[in-house]
Formats: C-alpha cells, structure tokens, sequence
C-alpha cells in the first residue's frame, strides 16, 4: 500500500514536470507576451525594461531552471498581467469551479442513475426509449450552444433564474461557496444542469448497460429464487454491482468537469478558474498558465488516488 | 431408499400436469415445455434428464414461477400444498419462493453475487420470510453453514464468494436453500460444474440431508451416472415432452423409449475398453421444425410409417412406468415388480 502511494506521488510528479516543459516550449512558440503587454505606442527602451522585469531576456532553459527553482519554494512566478502570484490567482478561483463541477456531478448522478435503472429494466416502454432518445442529444448538442439557450430560456424569456454570476455567497474558512445561500443556488443551477448535461447521458448509459449486463446473471435468478422483494434485488443485488462502473466512470469524468468548465464559466460568467485560463491563454499569461495545468495534473492524480480507493471498497475482488 | 413405501409415491409434494411453457420469438411460438406431466413424492428424489434444450431447466423455472419474460407458463397445472402455482399472484409465488421450495443452480460462481457478503445473502435469505432480528437470523446462517460441511462458519461468515473454492460456493448456495426447511428443492444441475470426488462429497451431503429433513427434491441433470445413483423417480425429457418416467433403477436397467436407452449407451461407463462410444444419431430438432408424429422418430433406429403418422403420442402405462413410444423395446421382467 505505501509502495504504492509513494510511486503515485512520483508518477505525479513527473507529470507536473512534463507538462511544465511542454508549456514553456510550447508558449515559446506561440508568441511573445511582451507584444500584447506593451502598449503599441512604448518605445523600445520601454519594452526592453519589461523584457528585463519578466526574466524574458534570458534564453528559455535558463528561464525554465529560475521557474523551477520558485516552484521548489512553492512558488510558479508572478502573472505578467496581475502583477500577483500566479498559484493564488488559481486558487482563489478554484472553489468557484468545483463547486459549479460538484453541483453538475450531484444532477449528473442524482437524475442518470435512476433514468438509468428505469430503462434497464423496461427496456422497451416508450419512456425509456424517450430517455435513451434524449440521452443522444445530451451527448451531440455543444454544450455552448445549450448553454446559450438555457439563458434565452430560462432566463431571458421567463426570467426565473439569473444568468450570469455566483450572486450571493457565504463565506465558509475563508472560501466563498454559493450553494449555502438561496440567491448563489438559483445562480447556481443554470450553469450546472449545462455542465451537467453531457454527464447525464453519460451516466444514463451507463447505469442502462449495467443493469442489461447484470439482469441476466444467475445470482440475480437466484436473489429471486431466494423470496427476495424486487426492491431488494434491484437496489441491492443490482445496484451494488453496477455502481463499480459507474463509480469509475464517474469519478474520472471528474476531473474533466473541472477542465471543461471553461465554456461554461465563459457562457454564464461563472467567476471560475476556467475563465481565468481562457484569458491567461489569451494574454500569454505564462506563469498563470503553468501553475494553472500543474493544477490540473495533481487535481487528476488525486482523483484517479480516490476512485482506486473507492473501488476497493465496493469491490471485495480488488482488495488484497 | 429406492423401495420407498407406496404411500408415499401417493401422496405427492409436487404435481405437474400437462404443463406448456412458451417463449414467443420472431419465427414462432416455441413450445420449450409441451404437456409434460409427472409428480413427485414426499421424501423421494426425481431425475429430470434430458440434453440442453430438452426443456428441463425451464420446468423448474416454472415450478418456482421464474419464467423469463416474454416466456410464460400456457397451460396446465402445477399443484403444490394444496395450491395451483400457475394461477398465484406474484407476492404468493415470492413467498413461497426459498421457503417452500428452494432452487440451486448450476455453476456455483454465478450463483452467489460477487459483491455482498456470504453473511448478508444469508440473513436477508431468512428475513424475507420471517421477521426476526438480525442477530438471530445471523446464528441461524452460521449454523447452516456448519451444516452442509463448511468449516469453521463463524469466520468465513463474512467472508465472499469469491473466497471460496467451486464447491464451498455449492454448500454455501446448498445452505442458502435449506435455511427455511423447504419440502421441495429443485436442484439444477448442481454438480455439473465441479470435479467428480467434490461431486461425491456434495452428493452424499444431499442425500444425508434430504432424508434427514424428509424434504423431497427435483434433480434436474443430464448425467445418467449421477442420476441413477441419486435419485428414486426419473423422467426423461426430449423437446419439452416427456418420453419416459418410472422408478429410476428399472427405467435404467429395462429403458422401454429408444431415446432412454440412447441415453444411457452414451455413458462412457457402458462401453468397454476399446470399444468405440456410442452415441445417438443426429441432432435435437430444431423447437420450431418438431418432426410430425413421435418427436424422436428422425433420430429412432426403430421409427417407421407408424410413428410419424401419429399427431398425438399415446401414453402406454404399466403401473407407474409410462413411455411414451410406438414400438417401445420389450427387453427383461415387467411382471410382478409393480
């Protein structure tokens, strides 16, 4: 077990270090924030002292070993653009985003499972091809353009819910969080259900293989032959066994909520850490950028840590 | 125990009679069991034998009312404590079920779920019939564990399936379907899938428990060896009918169906050493393209005109042994046995 653990921090760790030179190499090539920092009117002399200020001066390896040297202290450099540490830009906004990705997780698993078992079990009522219909679109539709339509519905034309912002929040250990106050929910919820939308028909599908797959199973004829209620079977014979799965899926699937809430946040103004990379990426934001995927690497690793362990608990075949 | 006193052979546990069960397909109506009838004594042990696709593992669904939809029971009867099982209601069948009669199957890896304790498949096994506290229930799993011969029960109560070997998980399934003392179980092929000297041990465990707990069962099998020495009664199905049924020893020493006595030249035990192994010619027909007449007269070596001109089979009976056959093989003693 702890070997374990230790190759996973390792594992991590050259992740975090891969993706670093990636980005260093690959922003290199892009463009040269100097050109967008500077306004076109500065002289040369002026360009030259920022160059300076921002260590751009030196040749890239001598630039990646300075930001490797911070990094060891914990620190990823200061954003060109704020002028503040570039890890606490990120973490400030982080709460934002998993809280909008939590709340898209809640709706995915809370409406796909039960969707899920429903058209597994009655595979051919209208309703479940409906679900399974549906289910399609969830998959195809782009979630921008969803996005935009909830908005034009929702609230635009009948003006239930807002669109734009956390509203009001409360302040819990010093992390902003919307979901405790009834104004930050009603903000809330638009935003998700579209985040959440590609993760339903996620769920829906696979909860529906699951149970096809499981149905037919002999301990489920032998759950029956024992007396049992078909609540029992279902939600304890059944259910348990197609949780695993879904489990995995679902927990992975995390972390790409938290990477792809970048249009969301864009459409609903969700004041996240996607909206942050967007305009990092758009200014050249080097320092942000970096801590932003190193971020992102770690937040995966933990997951993926967390999913294994939770396998293990619901599946006695996987302990050791 | 094969001379069981005829009172019981009188009082039935279990009577089916002229049982059909259906499964719709796109091609047709296929007729899996057809008329079949045979009933089974208190105490006694019935082989149901028969190749995969007789019809003899979906009798026994039907009989527990576990007919896989759109499949259904069409008609007949199948009378039990006083009951007609094709015409209870779902929650009368559930409470019958694992009480009254219990089921076991055939490949003890897929029996038990994967994922839930041996203790929990146990005590919610006993909850779903009577209400008792956990606790109790949990006592009463243990102790049937020790039962059917698994050692030390209180540890490998919380241990799962997958913790036990093939036949371990058949005791385990054994002691599930004994918990409420049911007065039938119908066993399917429960032997099929573990070796021979695990067979012998489960086998011996049966039968020490069956008379033990005076319960009757249905031994659902294609293996003549196991059958004849197990059961009292057999039956001998083909494409969902029966051809055959009588006491197990003299069916199997004087087979009056051709296809019986197919059955049994196929043992490996019958042929001697050298000798080429017998087998019966060609295929079960398909359920949808019965030949006319005497389902087995394209496989008969003594079908003729006769017996694919006949729609419907008569049944010749001579006590209790029925066949069901034009010209049925008239080898050894018929008198005085009955």
């Amino acid at each position: 077990m702890l070997g374990w653990l230790i190759r996973r921090v390792l594992q991590a760790a050259l992740l975090v270090l891969a993706t670093t030179v990636i980005v260093f190499i690959g922003l290199h090539f892009v463009g040269n924030p100097i050109d967008i920092l500077v306004s076109p009117q500065a002289d040369s002399v002026e360009r030259l002292r920022l160059t300076k200020a921002l260590g751009l001066d030196l040749p890239l390896w001598r630039q990646y070993l300075r930001f490797l040297d911070g990094v060891a202290a914990g620190d990823f450099g200061i954003s060109f653009v704020y002028g503040q540490p570039a890890l606490r830009l990120i973490l400030e906004r982080m709460p934002a985003t998993f809280e909008l990705a939590g709340a898209a997780m809640v709706i995915a698993v809370g409406f796909g499972i039960p969707l899920g078992l429903y058209a597994g079990l009655r595979p051919e009522s209208p309703a479940s091809r409906l679900v399974m219909g549906a289910s399609l679109f969830g998959f195809s539709l782009p979630a921008f353009w969803v996005g935009l339509m909830l908005i034009f519905c929702f609230a635009v034309r009948l003006g239930w819910l807002p669109s734009s912002g956390r509203g009001a929040t409360v302040s819990i250990l010093g992390v902003r969080w919307s979901f405790l106050t009834l104004d930050g929910l009603r903000h809330l919820i638009l935003p998700a259900l579209n985040l959440a939308l590609f993760e339903i028909s996620l769920v829906i599908r696979l909860t529906r293989a699951g149970v096809r797959e499981v149905l037919p199973q002999t301990f489920v004829l032998f759950a029956h032959a024992k007396g049992l209620s078909d609540t029992r079977v279902i939600f304890v014979h059944v259910l348990k066994n197609i949780l695993i799965p879904v489990i995995t899926v679902v927990g992975m699937e995390f972390g790409s909520l938290i990477a792809f809430a970048v249009v969301t946040e864009s459409v609903f103004a969700w004041p996240g850490m996607g909206k942050l990379i967007i305009d990092s990426i758009n200014l050249l934001d080097r320092p942000v950028i970096v801590a932003y995927l190193a971020c992102m690497v770690v937040i995966f690793i933990l997951i993926n840590l967390i999913v294994d362990i939770l396998y293990m608990v619901l599946d006695p075949r996987v302990r050791k | 125990m094969h001379t069981a006193p005829a009172a019981a052979r009188l009082v039935p546990v279990l009577t089916v009679e002229d049982l059909t069960t259906v499964f719709p397909t796109p091609r047709g109506l296929v007729k899996a069991v057809d008329g079949l009838s045979f009933s089974v004594g208190a105490g006694r042990v019935m082989g149901l034998v028969g190749e995969s696709g007789s019809g003899k593992s979906v009798t026994g669904y039907s009989i527990m009312g576990l007919v896989e939809p759109p499949g259904h029971i069409a008609g007949g009867r199948i009378l039990f404590a006083g009951r007609d099982l094709v015409r209870q209601s779902r929650t009368e069948m559930r409470s019958l079920r694992g009480r009254a009669i219990a089921m076991i199957f055939q490949d003890p890896a897929m029996t038990l779920n994967p994922v839930l304790r041996i203790s929990t498949q146990m005590v919610e096994a006993i909850r779903a019939h009577e209400k008792i506290p956990r606790a109790e229930a949990w006592k009463r799993s243990r102790d049937a564990l020790g039962l059917v011969g698994i050692p030390s029960p209180d540890e490998r109560m919380s241990a799962y399936p997958h913790e036990f070997s093939g036949g371990m998980r058949q005791r385990v399934a054994i002691a599930i379907a004994l918990l409420h003392r049911p007065s039938l179980i119908i066993a399917d092929e429960p032997t099929t899938a573990l070796d021979v000297t695990i067979q012998s041990q489960i086998l011996a465990r049966m039968q020490l428990l069956m008379k033990q707990y005076d319960m009757a069962m249905i031994w659902i099998s294609h293996d003549l060896s196991v059958v004849s020495r197990l059961c009292d009664d057999i039956a001998v199905m083909y494409a969902g009918r029966l051809v055959e049924t009588g006491l197990a020893d003299r069916v199997i020493a004087h087979p009056r169906h051709p296809y019986t006595r197919g059955l049994i030249d196929s043992l490996p035990s019958r042929a001697r050493r050298g000798e080429r192994l017998r087998q019966i010619e060609g295929m079960m027909p398909e359920p949808l393209d019965l030949p006319e007449g005497c389902v087995f007269s394209n496989r008969c070596p003594r079908a003729d005109a006769a017996c694919r001109a006949n729609p419907v089979m008569s049944v010749s009976t001579y006590g209790a042994w029925q066949w069901r056959c034009v010209h049925p093989l008239n080898e050894g003693p018929v008198h005085g046995h009955s």
